[in-house]
């Protein structure tokens, strides 16, 4: 028997243990993920904080030296927090998230209420009502922007006719626009906010709100002080993903009003620094900054929200 | 009459007028887009409340003009040195709607395929097997769902443009990917950790492999959340819009249908045409929800709720 072969049984006999190959295959199974999130999130994520100290246009994208140490400047981050309607454009994106997200929820929990007892067409209702989130934001944005216009428009058309008030133009012109805005962003997503109040309502005990009226609790005493109270923590997660979202939310507005009449949010900012500017630099600068704006945002939430929570 | 009589019956009078009040804002809108695709604009600036007629809703003249060539030349437009032609219906090389429709169903399909395979194997491996770095993942998972899309927006655009990868639907659907996973991974954890894993103990031991164990007891039993995570991806990556106008918009025949959608609306394309266009996208969806409507929601709502 040679030397070679004694290693070969040995290493046999010792080979990978069980939770080794456990551990293995799970890294191969979780392989093809770990790839895609590390080239498309975490790596551009991490080239973006680059790219915001670069002078880069976007005309020469293709000739740039990207790697450059050379060149690095916080040029765009003068540009970006200096320029004249920075703190409007910030204000704007926090009222339309604000708004639009308790907005939203408010709504959602109203068609969640209203959903949570047996009538006829109830089927039809919880499919209906699902309609504004699932459709593609381009169609339904150019449908309000129909229903919205001045001259042609249901809105003005049934507001003139039915009821004598004047016309308006009402997604460019301020500051109703942005109302309009928030109340897309309200219209689109409560949908979303009425399946998760939806799903939590229908898991509540029946037994409870029997004990409530053999108590002779009121209706209004019954939602005030048995259902809302259990709804505290689903109403809290929406809050959190619906303000993330909207605060990044791009296409909306985009589509609706493309900015303007009051409507600039932080990220159809950063699209016009790239595409209406040409510059890269600051497009990347303005997209860090968004992002630490929603960082510090998100801290105080759950210092100050999520804790009471607990209680 | 008692408080309790009256806020019953205020409540049973809300209840109603809120119902009607929803049903009209959720309807309403679609119902109003389908009118004014068949339509001229000449005639809804006449009569802005007036229905269609029925030789109007019939010859389905303007689907027709949308979806199908045109003999005109395509106008151009000059974007950052690109000739683009503007006009859909005139895109060069007989590229129409309907070539839009057959790009937005392909990445669609593809993507879900691609989500499907990825995150059941990774939705298994986190609930199932025990290895280092678990913690560290699920979290990963988690700030990747809530991560701003247009942070990675630029990067991905500059990286995209160096490749030559701007203008390829591959690239989008790799993006699509990155941003389905997550959620995907995230929705079917909750589900797999509902299914004991004694029944998946018992088809190892049966001498299953682990692949045979996910194919023939996992999988079966996690229907219902895989149909409804499939549903979702197909929704997403068929609505998608930001990172289509990012990637694509130089060149007219791969965009997708929302991009397509979107280039109606200009000066020179009927209204009509724009909303027999966004009937267009909207009617897979809604058809495909309504099939399954069952799944999308509790899918949907299990996904949030249990993690």
């Amino acid at each position: 028997m040679s030397t070679s072969d004694v290693a070969v049984t040995k290493a046999a006999r010792k080979g990978p243990t069980l939770a080794q190959r456990e551990a293995r295959l799970a890294y191969s199974m979780l392989f093809p993920t770990f790839i895609v999130v590390l080239l498309i999130v975490v790596f551009p994520v991490i080239w973006n904080v680059w790219l915001a100290f670069k002078p880069i246009k976007l005309g020469d994208l293709q000739t740039a030296d990207l790697w450059a140490f050379t060149d690095l400047t916080i040029g765009n981050f003068n540009r970006v927090l200096r320029g004249r309607n920075f703190w409007p454009v910030v204000g704007v994106t926090l009222t339309y998230t604000i708004c639009g997200t308790l907005l939203s929820i408010f709504m959602g929990l109203c068609a969640a209420l209203l959903a949570r007892d047996v009538f006829p067409g109830r089927q039809v209702f919880r499919g209906v009502v699902l309609f504004p989130y699932i459709a593609p934001v381009v169609a339904v944005a150019f449908v309000w922007r129909m229903m919205l216009n001045e001259q042609f428009g249901f809105i003005n058309e049934v507001a003139d006719v039915w009821f004598g008030l004047e016309r308006a133009s009402y997604l460019s012109q301020r500051p109703l626009a942005l109302v309009m805005v928030i109340l897309f962003e309200a219209w689109r997503y409560f949908p979303f906010a009425f399946l998760f109040i939806l799903a939590r309502l229908q898991a509540l005990p029946r037994d409870l709100y029997e004990a409530a009226a053999v108590d002779g609790a009121l209706p209004s005493q019954r939602f005030w002080y048995i259902t809302l109270p259990q709804l505290r923590g689903v109403l809290g997660t929406l809050f959190l993903l619906r303000f993330i979202w909207t605060f990044n939310k791009f296409d909306d507005i985009f589509l609706l009003t493309g900015g303007g009449a009051g409507t600039e949010v932080i990220t159809v900012k950063i699209y016009d620094y790239l595409f209406g500017q040409f510059r890269v630099g600051a497009a990347a600068a303005l997209s860090l900054v968004l992002a630490a704006i929603l960082i510090v945002f998100l801290t105080l939430y759950f210092k100050f929200i999520a804790v009471e929570e607990e209680y | 009459m008692s408080r309790d009589e009256l806020e019953q019956i205020v409540f049973k009078t809300l209840k109603v007028v809120g119902i009607a009040f929803f049903l009209l804002i959720s309807g309403f809108p679609f119902f109003w887009m389908l009118v004014l695709s068949f339509r001229p604009l000449d005639q809804v600036i006449q009569e802005p409340l007036a229905m269609p007629s029925v030789e109007q809703v019939v010859s389905l003249s303007t689907y027709k003009g949308v979806l199908l060539p045109s003999p005109e030349p395509p106008p151009t437009l000059n974007l950052l040195g690109m000739e683009i032609p503007w006009n859909l219906g005139t895109v060069p090389g007989g590229k129409f709607l309907v070539q839009f429709v057959a790009n937005s169903l392909g990445v669609a399909v593809v993507t879900v395929i691609l989500t499907l395979i990825f995150s059941i194997l990774g939705a298994y491996a986190v609930t199932r097997l025990k290895f280092r770095g678990q913690g560290f993942f699920n979290v990963m998972i988690l700030l990747i769902y809530m991560f701003p899309a247009i942070v990675l927006a630029i990067p991905l655009f500059i990286v995209f443009s160096r490749l030559g990868l701007r203008g390829s639907l591959g690239g989008l659907i790799i993006v699509y990917l990155a941003q389905t996973l997550p959620v995907s991974l995230y929705m079917l954890r909750s589900y797999f950790q509902t299914i004991p894993a004694e029944l998946e103990e018992a088809g190892l031991i049966d001498g299953l492999t682990r692949v045979g164990v996910i194919r023939r007891i996992t999988l079966p039993l996690a229907a219902p959340a895989v149909a409804s995570v499939a549903l979702y991806v197909f929704m997403i990556a068929w609505n998608e819009f930001l990172f289509a106008l990012l990637f694509l918009l130089e060149k007219p025949n791969v965009w997708t249908l929302s991009l397509g959608v979107y280039q109606l609306n200009t000066q020179e394309v009927p209204k009509t045409w724009l909303m027999a266009g966004s009937v267009i996208i909207t009617v897979p969806i809604i058809v495909i929800f309504f099939y399954a409507e069952r799944f999308l929601t509790e899918g949907l709502a299990a996904g949030g709720v249990k993690g």
